[in-house]
C-alpha cells in the first residue's frame, strides 16, 4: 500500500515517539536500576542481585535507544545533523557515560577484588544518571529553541555553548528541570521494576526509593509545567508550503512568542489527556508501589512516562527542533523529513519488524521472569552477572 | 570552507574510532556460529564437553562483544555529530539501512546474547541453542545492513540529487539493497570473521596444547576451529578476488592505486608486487613486476585495459570543470532562478557536481575557482598511493599466511596427530594477532582508497565534516583516545586472565587448575581427560 507523502510525515513523528517511549519504558528502566545500584545495594551480593535483574535485558532494550537513532537519521536526515552536532559535548557526554553499561555488565562480577566491582558500579551509576539527564536537558533545549542556523546548502551551524545548553540566558536553568524529571521518572520507574523482581531487603528499600522519586517527578513535572505556560516562549508557524510539498526548512515563516506551546492543547482538547495521563500515571504508580503491587505499578509509570514524553510532544508540535537564532529555519514535521520513498520503505520496515520484535522481547521476559535472591547469585556464582 | 584542519581532525577521529570498532567486530561475526556449531553437538550428543566449550568460549565471546557493543554506539553517533553535513546529504539513502539493521538484526542480536549467556538454567537445552542461532544470525545481519550502507558510500547505485532538497535521494531500494559491492563485500566482511574466530580458537587451544593440559577439550575445539577455517579462508580469498573485479569495475582510482598503476598499460597490465611509490614524482621507485596479472584479476580478460592514474586525473579534470558549471547553475537554481534553461544545463552537468564540490577544499565559490586550484584538486583527486599499496600488500600476505597455516592444521588434525606438531602449535599462538592485522588493513585499503570521497564521487570528504572547531576535536580525541585506551588494557587483562584459565574458568571441577588445586595430584596435569568422552 501506497501511503501519500503527507500521511507519513505524520506518521513518522507517531514512529519516533514510540521509539522514544519504548526506550524509556525498557532502557530507561535500565538507567534507573544502574541510579539506585550503589544506593540499594549495600553489600556485593545484593548488587549482584540489582544487576542480574536486568542482566539479561538491558543490552536487547538498549536497542531502542540505538534504533531511535538510526530511525532519526533515515527519518529526519536534518534534525539527525543539527542536533547531534549542535549539542556536541553534550552527546558525547552521554556517549561516554553510555560506555560503562556493556563493559561494567560484562567485566564486574568476573573478577573478585572489592575495588574492582565497586568502581564497575560506580560505572552504571553514571551510565544511567549522565545519559538520563543529557537527553531530558536537551529535551528541554528543543521547547527552548536552538540557536543555529541553515546556510543555502543547508549546512547548519550551531551558535550556542555547552553551558548555555544548561542554563539559558533567557529562560535560566529550565533545561535542569526537564533533566531532573528524566533522571527522577526514571530512577522511580528503576525502583518498581526492583521492588517487583527482587525479594528482602532491596525490595523494601526499592519501595521507599519508589515513593520518593515518583513524587519528585510529579513535583518537577508540575512545575515545568507552570514555568512552561507563564515563562517560556513557544514557536508557531505563520505560513508554509502544502504538508505534501518536498521538504525545505527555508520556505516558511516562523514567530516566537508566548503561549505559542499551549495552542495544540487549545485547539484540540483531547491531547489535554496527554499531561493527565502522566500525573495519574505516575500518583497511581507510587500508590500502587506503596500497597505492595509493584506489577500494578509498573504499568502504571510506563503509562506516566508515556504521558510525559507525549506531553512535551503536543506541545511542540509540528516543531521538532525549533531556531531560536532565525526561527524561520526551524526543522518541523512537514520539512525536515526523507523522501517519499525513504519515508515508505522505512515505514513497512518498522510495521513488519517492531510486532516481532515485542513478541520475541516478551518470550525473553518470560523465561527470565521470577524475583532474583541473594541465595540464586550464590548458587550461580560463576555464571551470573 | 571548513577549517582544514579540523575535517583532518574529524577524519582521525573517525579512522581511529572505527578500526578501534573493528577490532571487536570481527570475532563476534565468526565466534557466533562456532558456539552454534559446538551447541548443536551438544544437543545432538549430549556430551557435557561440548556445553563446557560452548560456555568457556562464550566466556571469552562475551568480554570481545562487550567492547563492541561500547564502541558501535560511537559509529552510530558520530555520523550526527562529526558529520552533520554527510547526514544532511545523504542521510536519506544512508540511512534507511542503518534504521533496518537496528530493526531487523541489531534487536535480535542483542536481546537474544542476554539468554545466552544468562538462560542456561531456565531454558530448555533445544530453546538455549535457538537463542544462540538467533544471536549468531542477528550479529551476521548486522553486517549485512552496515555492509549495504557501507557498499553504498563506494557505489552510490539507487540514488540520485534533488536540487530542492539539496541532497541525495533514495530512487530504487533494491538497487540499494543489490549493490554488487555492497553484496561482495558482506561475503568478505563475514568470511574474514569466521577466519578472526577460527585463528582465535586455534592459537588458544594450541596453547593448551603445548602446556599438555585439557587436551580433550583443546583437540575438540581445535577441529572445529579448523574445518571452520578451512571454508572460510578459501571463502575470504575467492571473495577477495571478486572485490578486486568489482572495484576495477567501479573505483578505478583505488584500484590503481593499490597497484601503483601510473601509467595505462597496453592489456593485459602487470602487476606489482613490491616496489616504493612516490605520489609527487608519479612513479613507484624499484618495481618489481609480474607480467599480465593485474589485467587478468581487475578485468578477468586479455584485452581490457586498466586505466593508470595519470589517465585517471585527465578525466578528473575534465569532470571538475563540467562540475564547476554544475555547481554554478546550482546555485542559480536555490537562489530563486529556477528557470528551465537553468535547469537544463543543471542537469546536463549534474553528475559531475561531486566533482565541482571537491574545490570548496580551496574556495568558498567553486565557480570562481582559479586554475591553480583547479589542479589542486586534480593532484587531490586520485588517494595517496604508498599507504594503500603496501596495506593492500600486508592484507594478502597474512591472509596467504593464514591458509598455508589452517591447511596444515586441518591435515594434522585430519590425521590426528596435531598436539605431536609442537612447531605448528606454536605457529598457531603467536599467528593470533595475523587475522586483525588483515581485517585493519583491509578496511583501510577499501576506506583510505574511497579518498577524497566520503560518498564515491559524490560527496567529498573535505565538506561532508560538522561545523566545529578544531579545539572541539582535540578535546574529543583525548577523550577518545584516553577511554578506548584504558577499556583496551582491560579488555586485553581479561582476556589473557580467563584465556590462560581456560575451561577451568566454569568452576565445573573437570578441568586442570581445579583438578590441581583440589586433588593436589600434579601427574593429572599430563594426562589428557579422557574420561570426559
Amino acid at each position: 500500500m501506497i501511503l501519500d507523502y503527507e500521511t507519513l510525515k505524520l506518521l513518522w513523528w507517531v514512529l519516533v515517539g514510540i521509539l522514544f517511549i519504548g526506550f524509556a519504558v525498557t532502557d530507561g528502566m535500565d538507567m534507573g536500576v544502574g541510579i539506585l545500584l550503589p544506593f540499594l545495594g549495600k553489600k556485593d551480593v545484593e548488587r549482584r542481585v540489582i544487576i542480574n535483574t536486568v542482566g539479561p535485558h538491558w543490552d536487547g532494550n538498549q536497542v531502542w535507544l540505538i534504533t531511535a537513532g538510526g530511525a532519526i537519521f533515515a527519518a529526519w536526515p536534518l534534525v539527525y545533523a543539527a542536533a547531534f552536532s549542535g549539542f556536541y559535548f553534550a552527546m558525547l557526554l552521554a556517549l561516554f557515560a553510555l560506555f560503562f553499561r556493556p563493559v561494567g555488565f560484562d567485566y564486574r562480577s568476573k573478577i573478585e577484588d572489592p575495588r574492582w566491582r565497586n568502581g564497575w558500579d560506580w560505572g552504571l551509576f553514571i551510565g544511567g544518571l549522565v545519559p538520563a539527564l543529557i537527553f531530558g536537558v536537551a529535551f528541554g533545549n528543543l521547547l527552548q529553541g536552538v540557536p543555529f542556523h541553515l546556510d543555502t546548502l543547508m549546512r547548519p551551524y550551531y551558535t550556542g555553548s555547552f553551558l548555555a545548553l544548561l542554563w539559558n540566558p533567557h529562560n535560566g536553568p529550565f533545561a535542569l528541570l526537564a533533566g531532573l524529571i528524566s533522571v527522577s521518572m526514571l530512577t522511580a520507574h528503576g525502583a518498581i521494576w526492583l521492588q517487583l523482581r527482587t525479594a528482602e531487603p532491596i525490595a523494601t528499600r526499592a519501595k521507599a526509593a519508589a515513593k520518593v522519586w515518583g513524587l519528585i517527578t510529579i513535583v518537577a513535572f508540575g512545575l515545568a509545567g507552570v514555568w512552561l505556560v507563564f515563562g517560556i516562549e513557544g514557536y508557531r508557524v505563520v505560513s508554509m508550503p502544502a504538508l505534501d510539498a518536498l521538504p525545505n526548512p527555508l520556505t516558511k515563516e516562523v514567530v516566537r512568542e508566548a503561549g505559542a506551546w499551549l495552542s495544540n492543547y487549545q485547539s484540540h482538547p483531547f491531547t489535554l489527556a496527554f499531561p493527565v495521563l502522566a500525573f495519574v500515571g505516575l500518583g497511581a504508580a507510587v500508590v500502587a508501589s506503596m500497597l505492595d503491587r509493584p506489577g500494578l505499578g509498573l504499568t502504571l509509570s510506563s503509562l506516566g512516562i508515556t504521558g510525559i514524553i507525549l506531553t512535551a510532544g503536543a506541545a511542540m508540535f509540528p516543531f521538532i527542533m525549533p531556531s531560536s537564532t532565525n526561527p524561520d529555519s526551524s526543522l518541523i514535521v512537514w520539512d525536515s523529513v526523507s523522501s517519499h520513498l525513504t519515508l515508505s520503505v522505512m515505514f513497512w520496515a518498522a510495521m513488519v519488524f517492531v510486532p516481532i520484535i515485542l513478541g520475541y522481547t516478551v518470550w525473553t521476559y518470560s523465561k527470565m521472569w521470577r524475583r532474583v535472591t541473594v541465595e540464586e547469585i550464590k548458587s550461580q556464582e560463576h555464571l551470573a552477572y | 570552507m571548513l577549517d582544514s584542519t579540523m575535517v583532518e581532525l574529524s577524519r582521525w577521529q573517525f579512522a581511529a574510532t572505527a578500526m578501534y570498532h573493528f577490532l571487536f567486530v570481527p570475532l563476534t561475526l565468526g565466534m557466533v556460529w562456532m558456539l552454534v556449531i559446538m551447541e548443536s553437538v551438544y544437543v545432538m550428543t549430549g556430551r557435557e564437553i561440548y556445553r563446557d566449550m560452548t560456555k568457556f568460549w562464550g566466556k571469552l565471546f562475551g568480554i570481545n562483544f562487550a567492547l563492541g557493543v561500547t564502541t558501535g554506539l560511537t559509529m552510530e553517533f558520530q555520523f550526527g555529530t562529526n558529520w552533520s553535513y554527510y547526514s544532511h546529504y545523504v542521510g536519506d539513502v544512508f540511512g534507511a539501512p542503518l534504521a533496518i539493521e537496528g530493526l531487523m538484526a541489531f534487536f535480535l542480536e542483542s536481546t537474544f546474547i542476554g539468554l545466552f549467556f544468562l538462560g542456561w538454567e531456565r531454558l530448555t537445552k533445544v530453546q538455549h541453542l535457538a537463542v544462540t542461532f538467533l544471536m549468531a544470525l542477528g550479529s551476521n545481519l548486522s553486517a549485512l545492513w552496515i555492509l549495504i550502507a557501507n557498499g553504498w558510500m563506494q557505489n552510490p547505485v539507487g540514488a540520485e540529487f534533488s536540487y530542492q532538497t539539496m541532497r541525495m535521494e533514495m530512487v530504487s531500494f533494491s538497487e540499494l539493497l543489490l549493490n554488487p559491492v555492497a553484496q561482495v563485500k558482506f561475503v568478505h566482511t563475514v568470511a574474514a570473521g569466521y577466519v578472526t574466530a577460527s585463528m582465535f580458537v586455534l592459537g588458544i587451544s594450541a596453547y593448551y596444547m603445548l602446556k599438555g593440559r585439557d587436551l580433550a577439550f583443546a583437540k575438540r575445539s581445535f577441529s572445529v576451529a579448523v574445518g571452520f577455517g578451512v571454508a572460510s579462508i578459501l571463502s575470504v580469498i575467492l571473495l577477495g578476488d571478486e572485490s578486486g573485479y568489482e572495484v576495477g569495475d567501479v573505483q578505478k582510482s583505488k584500484l590503481a592505486a593499490i597497484e601503483a598503476e601510473w601509467e595505462t598499460e597496453p592489456p593485459p597490465a602487470a602487476f606489482t608486487l613490491i616496489g616504493f611509490p612516490d605520489n609527487a614524482a608519479e612513479e613507484t621507485h624499484g618495481a618489481i613486476k609480474v607480467p599480465y596479472l593485474l589485467g587478468l584479476i581487475a578485468t578477468r580478460s586479455l584485452d581490457t585495459p586498466v586505466t593508470g592514474l595519470k589517465d585517471l586525473m585527465v578525466q578528473h579534470e575534465q569532470r571538475i570543470r563540467s562540475g564547476i558549471i554544475a555547481y554554478d547553475y546550482l546555485e542559480r537554481l536555490r537562489s530563486g532562478q529556477d528557470t528551465d534553461a537553468n535547469r537544463a544545463v543543471f542537469e546536463d552537468h549534474q553528475k559531475d557536481l561531486g566533482y565541482g564540490l571537491l574545490l570548496k577544499a580551496y574556495t568558498s565559490d567553486p565557480a570562481q575557482a582559479t586554475e591553480a586550484q583547479i589542479k589542486q584538486a586534480v593532484r587531490d583527486s586520485i588517494p595517496r598511493v604508498a599507504p594503500l599499496f603496501w596495506s593492500f600488500r600486508v592484507m594478502v600476505a597474512a591472509g596467504v599466511w593464514m591458509l598455508a597455516l589452517i591447511l596444515l592444521g586441518f591435515y594434522y588434525n585430519a590425521k590426528r596427530v596435531i598436539e605431536k606438531q609442537r612447531w605448528l602449535l606454536r605457529l598457531f599462538v603467536f599467528s593470533i594477532p595475523v587475522p586483525w592485522i588483515a581485517a585493519e588493513t583491509g578496511w583501510f585499503v577499501a576506506e583510505f582508497g574511497r579518498q577524497p570521497w566520503a560518498i564515491g564521487e559524490v560527496l567529498p570528504t573535505s565538506i561532508a565534516a560538522s561545523s566545529l572547531t578544531s579545539t572541539d576535536l582535540i578535546l574529543s580525541l583525548s577523550g577518545f583516545i584516553l577511554f578506548y585506551t584504558l577499556l583496551f588494557i582491560i579488555e586485553i587483562y581479561l582476556m589473557f586472565k580467563f584465556g590462560r584459565q581456560g575451561p577451568s574458568s566454569l568452576h565445573t571441577g573437570r578441568y586442570y587448575h581445579e583438578q590441581r588445586s583440589t586433588g593436589g595430584a600434579a601427574t593429572l596435569a599430563a594426562q589428557p581427560q579422557q574420561r570426559l568422552d
